[in-house]
């Protein structure tokens, strides 16, 4: 039944792939990836546990943590143009907020 | 000097918890790694209130559950909406008004927000926020009263009286 | 009484796998209910709840009934790791988005969308 919910899990990846390339704008896109990133990391978790090694979940974690930062490095990208741009609140100075 | 320990105890046992091996060497390894996460943060000027909230974390215990049951509610409903063979949805934007005051409480607010399916804080201007919504009728300011309420004790305790 | 509380725990080492394995399947079908709003809703804001079904109850039914599965308290502890990650990116990150969004200027749809709109992949 674990290996039943694995592909559950790959399916939804599969479908969401399709949001990703045809999704209309780039926010689409991103949120697209940032769930398939989730999905992954679940996924991860579940083969672990189909194949009887739970070490996976290590692997697991470091997705976790990388999709977060990925995510927003995109979006930062994309408004900013470049990595440089220090991230300042609206409203105390920087003015590019 | 409490966020410090906060800090402290947290990443001992993250550590502790990630590693599974307890042999001296890699204990004294796992001992450097935390002092050279310590020096990072203290570098960086994070261990404050907001980058260690740990001395919280009693409120945030008890504000979890219901928050939780809140999810679940919504995710019903959100999930109902996907299922249904013609879309009903009314998709809305309204604006919040918070009564939280620190950041801390301002944050938690609205990740609850953004953590309950069917609504999303879009915009964050002061005590105001802005807050796209999948159905109209479940976003009227009143659906979010306890939920600012909860979140500012978790937040910021009971000092002052609702 | 120390014999019930032993039948209890055997008990308790037969039933936790499948009921385990079936909190896993109920997550990964959330899953997918998910994915399929994602590519149902109309607009870049409406997917966003979809999206946020998978990152909460998807994952929380997901990593319970690993846990339940659990063969060692070390991977219960990185189940929970795993769980306050989410807990803790997926709103900052749906955020993130949603306000990039917004301030690059994309409008979200508001009202009641046409029940007859079939255009939800490619408008």
């Amino acid at each position: 039944m674990t290996a039943a919910a694995l592909i559950a899990v790959l399916f939804g990846m599969l479908l969401l792939l399709i949001r990703a390339i045809a999704g209309p704008t780039l926010y689409d896109r991103v949120l697209a990836v940032n769930s398939f990133g989730t999905k992954t990391v679940l996924a991860l978790g579940l083969l672990g546990f189909v194949m009887g090694r739970p070490q996976f979940l290590d692997i697991a974690i470091l997705y976790a943590l990388i999709n977060f930062v990925a995510t927003i490095a995109i979006l930062k990208f994309f408004r900013y143009r470049s990595f440089q741009v220090p991230l300042v609140r609206r409203g105390q100075g920087g003015g590019n907020g | 000097m409490a966020y410090f320990l906060g800090l402290l105890v947290a990443l001992v046992g993250f550590w502790l918890g990630m590693s599974g091996h307890y042999s001296p060497l890699l204990l004294s390894l796992g001992a450097v790694s935390v002092a050279v996460c310590m020096i990072l943060a203290y570098r960086l000027d994070i261990i404050d209130r907001e980058g260690a909230p740990y001395v919280r974390i009693v409120g945030f215990a008890l504000y979890f559950p219901w928050l939780m049951v809140e999810i679940a509610k919504s995710n019903w409903a959100v999930v109902k909406a996907c299922l249904k063979a013609d879309l009903d949805i009314a998709p809305a934007l309204v604006k919040v008004k918070t009564a939280c005051e620190s950041d801390l409480a301002k944050v938690t607010f609205a990740n609850s927000i953004t953590l309950t399916p069917g609504t999303v804080t879009v915009e964050i201007e002061g005590d105001k926020m802005l807050v796209h919504a999948l159905y109209e009728q479940s976003a009227q300011p009143e659906a979010f009263a306890e939920m600012d309420r909860r979140s500012r004790e978790a937040a910021d305790g009971k000092r002052r009286p609702a | 009484m120390a014999d019930l509380v032993v039948s209890i725990a055997e008990w308790w080492q037969v039933v936790r796998f499948p009921l385990g394995a079936a909190l896993c399947l109920g997550g990964a079908l959330l899953c997918v209910v998910g994915t399929v709003g994602v590519l149902r809703f109309p607009d870049f804001y409406t997917r966003l709840h979809a999206a946020s079904v998978t990152d909460t109850s998807g994952a929380t039914l997901l990593l319970f009934g690993m846990a339940l599965m659990a063969p060692d308290w070390m991977v219960v502890s990185k189940l929970v790791a795993i769980f306050v990650f989410i807990y803790l990116t997926s709103p900052a990150s749906s955020h993130a988005a949603a306000n990039a969004a917004h301030t690059a200027g994309l409008q979200p749809l508001i009202g009641p969308v046409d029940t007859h709109d079939k255009e939800g992949l490619d408008s």
